[in-house]
């Protein structure tokens, strides 16, 4: 690990000011963080620890509105039942996620701003990785890939974003309020993790030394009856393999509005608001939903090692439609 | 008062920053863990260090083992505050002054902690590496309210690996120990 001196944040402005260096990293967790600096691929010099941030810690669900401070735990929030009653893709987002004691560190918005787990981005003695060198290639292209994206994947990276709870914000319209020393701004998920297509270094539209300070989500019909289905090569703990997060507003057997979002095969949190729009005023059949599925994964694009991910990632959008089909008042 | 552990040792053999010799770091000189009911201060600490580094290296307590240092085994499970950590991923700077718990604070005056006795009666190991984790996971497990049936704790308890596999021995005890209510 790279030396580093550490600090540990005594208020929010303390933060601010010694995060802006070009070469410090704010630890929340530490589970993204730690893990990249012994790998030596996060190697600041200088870690600011915002733990002792206590304004950012708490979780308050309103009858409008869900807020979500950004370094309330994982496994906490996941076990909250009103969460789990009024926003069920949510929380489940949250406990199938890594392992319980990774959960009991992970926080919430550190969650959103996890790295790829890409082995070529993990390992420093590979030179291709746009993410790590830019400029230098993507070993991914042409190398091991079946982990890899199918959708928003670019010539440059190839990359899966790796994280379920963003997945789930990311149909249900989130926002998420960042602090930086020029003060509060609001972005919404949809723009918050960048394309690929330009530089894959560059993850978020967060800019450098602000900080994630809370999460908030619209409460919703379809919110209320949601789920999130993840398919792993594993029955636990294991990243994503397809995951979908849907939620459904009902009229009578019609769909009144859907809210898709993919997980496990795209270089973002991905929105698939054509599925959304087909199902709109239908009712939910098994044609329905397939055909739904099929818009979701048009122009994806398969590597030499991933093309089962597209028809594995439409038969996991179908099964969570009839998932919730099932559920239906 | 224990002295740090040099820069270079806690590089790692693996990695690049070893082959060079490291930079001064700035030592953190105040630090203080209380371990198993039992405050220890450090005189200086290496920023770089994580909760496993300090337990084995600076207080020899060798029973939190190291294992993926990724996050991925959990045999390097212990309690922070109650609640189970990898303590791998944990910079010990960042749970100073926090309360841990590790397999050697278990058992007391001689008697083994039910979930230990119940890992060797239900022969719930075989070359014991990921035991300690195993067993504070399932303390931790229980406690959470997690250990109400075996699919529950097969789930609960997946974050930490047995490539022995004793897991269906395993899943016994947490079960046997869940269902005395005795934890």
């Amino acid at each position: 690990m790279q030396p580093f001196t550490y600090h540990r944040a005594a208020s929010l402005a303390d933060a601010l000011s010694r995060g802006a260096a070009s070469d410090a990293a704010y630890l929340a967790g530490g589970t993204t963080l730690v893990d990249l600096m012994r790998m030596g691929v996060m190697r600041p010099a200088s870690v600011i620890d915002i733990n002792g941030l206590e304004e950012l810690r708490g979780v308050r669900i309103d009858a409008e509105i869900f807020r979500f401070g950004a370094l309330a735990p994982m496994a906490e929030t996941a076990a909250l039942p009103a969460l789990r009653e009024r926003a069920p893709a949510l929380a489940q987002s949250l406990a199938l996620a890594a392992s319980p004691q990774l959960r009991n560190m992970a926080t919430l918005g550190g969650n959103i701003l996890q790295r790829t787990r890409c082995s070529y981005f993990r390992d420093v003695s590979v030179a291709e990785c746009n993410k790590r060198n830019p400029g230098s290639g993507c070993a991914a292209l042409d190398g091991v890939n079946r982990n890899h994206a199918v959708l928003g994947t670019s010539d440059a990276c190839v990359a899966t974003m790796p994280s379920d709870w963003a997945v789930a914000l990311a149909a249900f319209d989130a926002t998420v309020e960042v602090v930086g020393q020029r003060g509060m701004r609001r972005i919404p998920i949809a723009s918050f993790h960048s394309a690929y297509a330009d530089d894959p270094a560059v993850e978020t539209t967060m800019a450098h030394g602000e900080i994630v300070t809370a999460i908030t989500v619209p409460a919703s019909a379809a919110l209320r009856h949601s789920v999130y289905l993840k398919v792993r090569d594993r029955q636990s703990y294991a990243f994503a393999l397809a995951s979908a997060a849907v939620g459904l507003e009902m009229d009578g057997h019609n769909v009144r509005a859907a809210r898709i979002a993919l997980g496990g095969v795209a270089s973002r949190p991905w929105r698939a608001e054509e599925a959304e729009s087909a199902l709109a005023g239908h009712p939910l059949t098994e044609a329905t939903a397939e055909a739904a599925s099929h818009l979701a994964f048009e122009g994806a694009r398969p590597l030499s090692e991933n093309g089962f991910k597209i028809p594995l990632g439409r038969r996991t959008l179908v099964e969570a439609l009839m998932t919730l089909r099932g559920t239906a008042t | 008062m224990i002295a740090a552990v040099s820069a270079t040792a806690l590089a790692g053999a693996n990695d690049a920053t070893a082959q060079v010799q490291a930079p001064p770091v700035a030592a953190i000189t105040s630090f203080r863990l209380c371990v198993n009911g039992q405050d220890h201060d450090l005189a200086a600490l290496d920023p770089r260090s994580t909760l496993l580094d300090v337990l084995r290296d600076h207080l020899d307590l060798t029973g939190t083992k190291p294992g993926c240092q990724a996050g991925a085994c959990g045999a390097c499970t212990v309690l922070v505050g109650g609640r189970r950590v990898n303590s791998c991923l944990t910079l010990a700077a960042a749970v100073h002054g926090q309360e841990v718990t590790t397999v050697e604070g278990l058992a007391h005056d001689g008697t083994l902690h039910p979930m230990q006795a119940a890992f060797i009666e239900h022969d719930a190991f075989q070359c014991g590496y990921c035991t300690p984790g195993q067993i504070l996971s399932a303390i931790a497990c229980i406690r959470e309210g997690n250990a109400g049936s075996d699919q529950d704790i097969r789930e609960y308890m997946s974050g930490n690996l047995c490539r022995c596999g004793a897991y269906p021995n395993i899943v016994a005890a947490v079960k046997a120990v869940a269902a005395t209510g005795n934890i």
